[in-house]
């Protein structure tokens, strides 16, 4: 009961730091995908590098979370949901994670004409899951915020579907000097990318419902 | 005699505390907030402070409505108030000892023809409606203040249950202060006017008899919450108040006030003072206030979920209750008094002044009051068990001490066995792997040495060959070209000979460690002459290097001395034993 203070201080600044490396995450992941694009092999391998170790610091910090939460039976009532709210966090930085490793795996070829959309598409999933950490962070100081902050998440969520949608169209449709298994090889690139905003849209849909069952 | 009749009131007690800590701590304990242990320890010291410190205002409007005068008559209306408590928790209907207790007065007001006082009456029944909406009204109020506190202070949620925890342990401190300081009256409260006229004094402190009755009363119902709480505040916190930390922290602390407001004999001569009517110190029914809070917040929040059977139940509660104790309390009376012959009533004295002068009528209790000084037994007492504590503690530490030292060493030589165990393992499989490595060395020797002596027969063979062939050119009958063509051949054969070059190799390959440490140790010899050093290593003659190293017996001679000379040996030095030694 006496080390109470102290053990909230350690976690509160865990699930900080736990946000920071997914953020970091976030915006390698944006790096290497354009470093891909642009060709700089050597900056993407790097970016790679750096995704593949902050996802395993992200595992063990969230590990270190549930341990405490466990042990000191911390917020009793809402744990469940605040311990899936962190792992469906961490789906995030691990699909980024998935999807630079199939880069550096499968190396797929981008036509100049795509190339731009392509990376349009990783911006704008990049800025749902940029969004959704705020949200995540501002949910343990003021609930009543996070709502202002999720809808940024849906929009561009919204708005990464439409374009992947037109990607994989402009493939299909309008580039027949691509072979039938370059197309699909693209369309599952897209659909990874896509992937990241997905996650962060259950993420935004997981905070909402929280902060309706906090507010109870 | 006294706490055998005392003993209804103890078992009324122990069943308010295994019931009623529920309300207090139930939904910190259930949502696992708090725990358990702390939860009794707090309750039960917090219980037993209040019903010692601030039990009497409630007990006197008790007292008011009926002084149950005579020590068996307490005890049958305790009893029964008792068993309509147990009996209506049967039949599942809410059930509060406060109502039970005053049915129960009632039923022997009635019984002795004393008169039952409406004005005190119609006070305290309307406290039992007044509760409920007190506790709604105190928690809605709370509710909003916390919430608004909460959403300016933007304290983060982890941190916010941490202060919760606490904040859920102080406020059921003062909930179990204000149920010890409101209910025990309903424990003990029929007993003061047969209490026997003690003075306790500890020096710092003193007990008098009514003070003692109701630290009896408030540990009878610590025993309650000690030993049987469990289940009901598990059922409580889990089921009957699902609700979110700060709720019930709100409840609680509504629940809390309603009891302390109806105790508090401060307060209510502070309201008086300021020209407001008094305060009715009544025993009002915890579950009910807390029922009320819990109803507040529930109406704050727009009404849902909120179980109106649960309401009229409750009303059900307020009437049937105390009908019913006071039926039985009739009842049992007459029973009692007319079976038993248990005196339930003082004739003589009924009036509400003369409850000292009772105490005359029972065979057990003194004429004068009776002062005992306890300061000189209570210090030597305190003397003892500190030294008796002081004496286990050192014991206790030095064992621990021996004990973690004991383990320490344990450890340690557990530790150095590990690592002799795992050394000699290794040692084993060095020793296997150098037995191993000998054998393979010793075998490639034999081979190198075979294929040594290989070269050196062919030599022989061909030499004798090629002398042979000598002979028959010399004769003048023979073939000359022919012949000459042969010998050329086998000269071809014996320098180009590719099993010397082999071997030559392959002593090259098997000595590179050799060679390094000759090389080490003797830095200025030349190829060949570490060639001859690997030969001599082998125990060959001169005769046989000569062959294999295609020279002269001589020039191995020569070759040898040189060596002896660069290596700086002295005569008597052994060269081949010098370059096995290496």
């Amino acid at each position: 009961m006496i080390r109470i203070f102290k053990t909230s201080k350690n976690v509160i600044l865990n699930i900080d730091e736990y946000f920071d490396t997914v953020e970091l995450g976030i915006l390698n992941f944006k790096e290497g995908i354009n470093n891909y694009l642009e060709g700089n092999l050597s900056e993407f391998e790097n970016n790679l590098d750096k995704v593949n170790k902050q996802e395993e610091s992200a595992d063990a910090i969230i590990r270190k979370i549930e341990n405490d939460f466990y042990v000191h039976s911390l917020m009793p009532n809402y744990s469940s949901d605040i311990l899936s709210l962190l792992e469906k966090t961490d789906d995030i930085i691990d699909k980024i994670k998935d999807n630079l490793s199939q880069f550096d795996v499968e190396d797929p070829y981008f036509p100049e004409d795509i190339k731009n959309d392509f990376s349009r598409l990783v911006s704008l999933s990049v800025k749902s899951a940029e969004n959704v950490i705020p949200a995540a962070r501002v949910f343990f100081t003021a609930p009543n915020l996070v709502k202002d902050k999720l809808q940024k998440v849906i929009f561009y969520e919204r708005e990464t579907e439409k374009l992947a949608t037109k990607i994989k169209r402009t493939l299909f449709k309008d580039m027949p000097f691509l072979k039938l298994s370059e197309k699909i090889h693209l369309r599952y690139f897209t659909l990874h990318v896509e992937q990241v905003a997905e996650a962060s849209k259950v993420v935004a849909k997981l905070l909402s419902s929280l902060v309706i069952k906090i507010k109870m | 005699m006294f706490l055998f009749f005392l003993s209804s009131g103890l078992f009324l007690g122990w069943s308010l505390g295994a019931n009623d800590a529920a309300n207090i701590f139930g939904s910190a304990v259930g949502s696992k907030m708090v725990k358990f242990s702390v939860a009794v320890i707090i309750a039960s010291i917090f219980v037993i402070l209040g019903a010692v410190l601030q039990g009497a205002g409630a007990s006197d409007t008790l007292g008011k409505l009926g002084s149950v005068n005579a020590i068996g008559g307490a005890f049958t209306v305790a009893l029964c108030a008792g068993v309509t408590v147990f009996w209506m928790t049967r039949l599942k209907l809410p059930v509060s000892t406060s109502q039970a207790i005053i049915g129960a007065i009632i039923g022997w007001n009635f019984y002795s023809g004393n008169t039952t006082d409406i004005t005190v009456l119609g006070r305290i029944v309307s406290t039992w409606v007044a509760g409920p909406i007190l506790g709604a009204i105190f928690a809605i109020l709370l509710y909003l203040l916390l919430k608004f506190f909460l959403e300016r202070s933007q304290i983060h949620l982890i941190k916010l249950d941490a202060y919760l925890k606490y904040a859920l342990l102080i406020i059921g401190a003062f909930g179990a202060y204000s149920l010890g300081a409101n209910n025990v009256a309903n424990v003990v409260g029929v007993f003061i006017p047969s209490v026997p006229d003690l003075y306790l004094d500890f020096g710092f402190f003193a007990l008098d008899g009514v003070q003692l009755l109701f630290l009896v009363g408030g540990i009878s119902i610590a025993v309650g919450i000690a030993t049987y709480s469990k289940k009901v505040m598990m059922t409580v916190g889990n089921e009957l108040m699902k609700l979110s930390a700060e709720a019930a922290l709100v409840i609680v602390l509504a629940h809390a006030m309603v009891l302390f407001i109806f105790s508090s004999s401060s307060l209510s001569n502070a309201i008086q003072s300021i020209g407001l009517p008094a305060i009715p110190l009544v025993p009002v029914s915890s579950s009910q206030a807390i029922v009320g809070a819990i109803m507040g917040v529930g109406l704050l929040k727009g009404g849902r979920g909120i179980k109106f059977n649960i309401l009229g139940r409750i009303s059900l509660g307020w009437v049937t209750t105390p009908i019913i104790a006071g039926f039985v309390s009739f009842m049992s009376l007459f029973f009692m008094d007319n079976v038993f012959k248990l005196e339930v009533f003082n004739e003589t004295n009924t009036a509400l002044t003369s409850v000292t002068t009772n105490l005359n009528n029972l065979p057990t209790l003194s004429e004068t009051t009776l002062n005992i000084n306890l300061f000189q037994p209570l210090l030597y007492g305190i003397i003892v068990i500190l030294i008796v504590v002081i004496i286990v503690l050192v014991l206790k530490l030095t064992n621990d001490k021996l004990h973690s030292k004991d383990e320490e060493s344990t450890d340690i030589v557990r530790k150095y066995k590990a690592q002799e165990a795992f050394l000699k393992t290794e040692l084993t499989k060095v020793n296997s792997e150098n037995a191993e490595l000998e054998k393979e060395i010793e075998f490639k020797r034999k081979e190198q040495m075979n294929i040594a002596l290989s070269i050196i027969q062919k030599n022989r063979f061909l030499e004798k060959l090629r002398t042979k062939i000598d002979a028959i050119i010399n004769k003048s009958d023979t073939n000359q070209e022919e012949l000459s063509n042969l010998k050329k051949l086998i000269v071809e054969n014996l320098s180009i000979d590719k099993d010397r070059q082999r071997f030559n190799i392959y002593i090259n390959e098997l000595n590179r460690d050799f060679y390094f440490r000759l090389l080490n140790r003797y830095p200025n010899l030349t190829e060949n002459e570490q060639h001859l050093c690997a030969l001599v290593r082998l125990n060959l003659s001169s005769k046989d290097m000569a062959s294999i190293l295609n020279i002269s017996t001589k020039s191995v001679e020569v070759n040898r001395h040189r060596l002896r000379k660069k290596m700086h040996l002295k005569r008597e030095n052994n060269l081949s034993e010098i370059i096995s030694k290496l």
